[in-house]
């Protein structure tokens, strides 16, 4: 037996990075321990370096246990990208308010990490289930981390009791499969899928399958968690969980039914239509009532979601790709939102929307961050989140399914309502306060860059088309 | 008949019947102790296929381990005589579960009826153990190793969040 085990160096790192600020956590004083963040974002930055330099690889471990190829490494990059800024936006709001567990948060999320990572690149069942684990174990630890604040711990319980439900649903699911196929192996599954075609419990295991992944992307009717954890848990972990968690769960799902599954397409595509359907209505008419910042967010991200998996329901490389534009676009607005409302909150601001009254006479920064943010997830031109719904949008046209288009359209006309109500209590009412919001400068930055990546993107994305497109190409 | 099916029928009997006691028992301490026999029909079914290090492995960790836990969340959360009203305040949805339960497991038992399943056929090796062994620490390795950073985690998780609140505001 022999790995190559250069195609492991990006999860090396992390694996390495994460035991080193644990030890260091237990040897350091407690006044120093906020240098910790920093070698965590350091060691992610080593990861992401090699992750870019492997982004051309397509190899596999262990007969196909561990698939390394450009989709993976996209996504690991995505991944990485986001829990770098997530600590970077984080450090202040956890070691203000969580000063206790400062050292825990920063080597959880980079386990957490670790996990997404390995979940993107699993090649079979039992690889994907022991990475979704590990990513659901710590992001529940990181949720309830927060002991000193109840809702935190209720977060937690509801988010530990939902996920164990789903993950023996999931299990289900991919022992059925593995009962019809007789293989655990994503790759060889299309291989004898194609021969049985006709076995009539392989739709039990797919409409497992799909309810198993539907509660990590949040596709409705799988999202009643999303919510109430998100607004439990502390906010730079919402903003994780948010952002990198749903990422690495639809790439494990666009990985398990576009290579494994991709001969009964005719079976699932009309599931998963009506999933999206689904998804997109109730995400976007339940974010209108919502009073609290971050149950907003949850539910805008419900939505999101649902535009995501419309590129799998498109079903070519197209659709693929606009997915993974949708989803890099997605990671940087919806991380400049939850910026904002870490840097809020721990000065002092409250969550609820009415809270951010006349924000922009306080900090034009995080007002302006926020609007930009909101208004690119609400798909207006010039941001980049209209070119991500545009291709998306043409993508399902051209396999004929206008009537899905104009439903996606017209609930996208539904969320710019929502969306500047954010924007008129920010810019047209009157503070409660006139006093400034203070922001680190660290958090400037990072707020800074993600409003500017939104706008640079939605006015010259040719290369990061280009790329998606050809990482599209592993599939199809 | 052979010996084999008596036995298949027997543990199948046990199984089941301690699982339905599990649900239909009103004291949650019987619902326990019913479970664990539960976990050894289980693990009986094991051996009679020769699975002899899943049938130990299962009363291991789920009739020994799992047990456990579940008679010290018993413990910890029980309250009066331990009936099953009295712990429950809010288990109303007994009607509505049945026909949802009944209903989906008709559905699942349905397709696997319908289900030509393919049955392995060759030998079973002698001593699954090593095969295990050998299959842990070269195919699934990274599955392993991922495994253990998983047990990691969770012990710091449970420390963290079981580690007393200090100045609780």
């Amino acid at each position: 037996m022999d790995i190559n085990f250069s195609l492991l160096i990006p999860e090396f790192i992390v694996v390495g990075f994460a035991f080193l600020v644990l030890i260091i956590s237990l040897l350091v004083p407690e006044i120093q321990k906020k240098g910790l963040g920093y070698v965590s974002i350091f060691g992610l930055l080593f990861t992401l370096i090699s992750l870019y330099l492997m982004m051309n690889v397509q190899d596999s471990l262990l007969q196909g246990m561990y698939i390394v190829d450009p989709f993976a490494t996209f996504i690991k990059m995505l991944i990485v990208l986001s829990s770098i800024m997530v600590l970077l936006l984080g450090t202040e709001y956890v070691y203000r308010l969580i000063n206790e567990y400062y050292s825990e948060f920063c080597f959880l999320v980079l386990f957490a990490t670790l996990g997404m990572m390995a979940l993107v690149s699993a090649g079979d069942f039992i690889t994907l289930y022991v990475a979704l684990e590990l990513m659901t174990i710590t992001f529940i630890v990181l949720v309830g981390f927060w002991t000193r604040n109840t809702k935190s711990s209720e977060a937690a319980i509801k988010y530990i009791l939902l996920s164990a439900l789903s993950s023996a649903v999931l299990l289900y699911g991919l022992t059925l499969i593995y009962g019809v196929t007789g293989t655990t192996l994503i790759n060889d599954v299309v291989g004898t899928i194609g021969k049985s075609f006709d076995n009539s419990i392989l739709l039990v295991g797919l409409v497992f399958l799909i309810s198993g992944f539907g509660f990590k992307v949040s596709a409705v009717p799988f999202h009643m968690w999303t919510p109430d954890v998100y607004e439990g848990a502390p906010t730079p972990v919402t903003a994780l969980l948010s952002v990198a968690s749903k990422g690495a769960a639809l790439a494990v799902f666009f990985r398990v039914f576009l290579k494994g599954l991709a001969g009964i397409s005719t079976l699932w595509i009309p599931i998963l239509i009506t999933i999206t359907v689904l998804t997109i209505m109730l995400g976007n008419f339940v974010a209108i009532p919502q009073k609290n910042i971050k149950r907003l967010l949850a539910f805008s991200g419900v939505a999101q979601a649902g535009y995501i998996l419309l590129g799998l329901v498109a079903f070519t490389t197209f659709g693929v790709a606009s997915s993974l534009f949708y989803l890099a676009l997605y990671v940087f607005s919806n991380l400049g939102a939850f910026g904002v409302v870490i840097a809020f909150s721990q000065a002092g601001g409250g969550d609820q929307i009415s809270d951010y009254n006349g924000l922009w006479k306080r900090s034009p920064l995080l007002a302006a961050v926020m609007l930009i943010c909101l208004l690119s997830l609400a798909g207006i031109p010039p941001l980049v989140g209209f070119v991500g719904k545009f291709h998306l949008f043409r993508a399902v046209m051209e396999q004929g399914y206008v009537w899905l288009v104009f439903v996606a359209l017209g609930m996208s006309m539904v969320s710019v309502y929502y969306y500047l109500l954010v924007a008129k209590a920010m810019y047209l009412k009157n503070p409660k306060t006139n006093d400034a919001v203070k922001v680190p400068i660290g958090m400037q930055i990072t707020l800074l860059a993600t409003m500017v990546i939104t706008i640079f993107l939605g006015l010259y994305q040719t290369p990061l088309i280009n790329l998606t497109i050809s990482v599209a190409e592993t599939f199809f | 008949m052979d010996l084999e099916l008596i036995v298949f029928w027997l543990l199948s009997f046990i199984t089941l019947g301690s699982a339905l006691s599990v649900v239909f028992l009103t004291n949650i301490v019987h619902s326990a102790l019913a479970l664990i026999m539960t976990f050894l029909g289980v693990a009986g079914i094991y051996l009679t296929l020769q699975a002899d290090f899943i049938a130990a492995v299962q009363v291991l960790v789920y009739a020994g381990a799992v047990s456990i836990l579940i008679v010290f969340g018993i413990m910890l959360i029980t309250r009066g005589s331990g009936n099953m009203q009295e712990t429950n305040l809010f288990g109303k949805y007994k009607y509505t579960a049945a026909i949802v339960v009944t209903f989906l497991f008709g559905v699942i038992v349905y397709f696997l009826i319908q289900t030509p399943w393919s049955i392995a056929t060759g030998t079973l090796p002698e001593n699954t153990v090593s095969g295990i062994a050998h299959l842990l620490l070269s195919d699934y390795v990274i599955a392993f190793e991922l495994a253990a950073i998983l047990l990691t985690v969770s012990m710091i998780g449970a420390i963290v969040i079981a580690k007393e609140v200090k100045n609780f505001k």
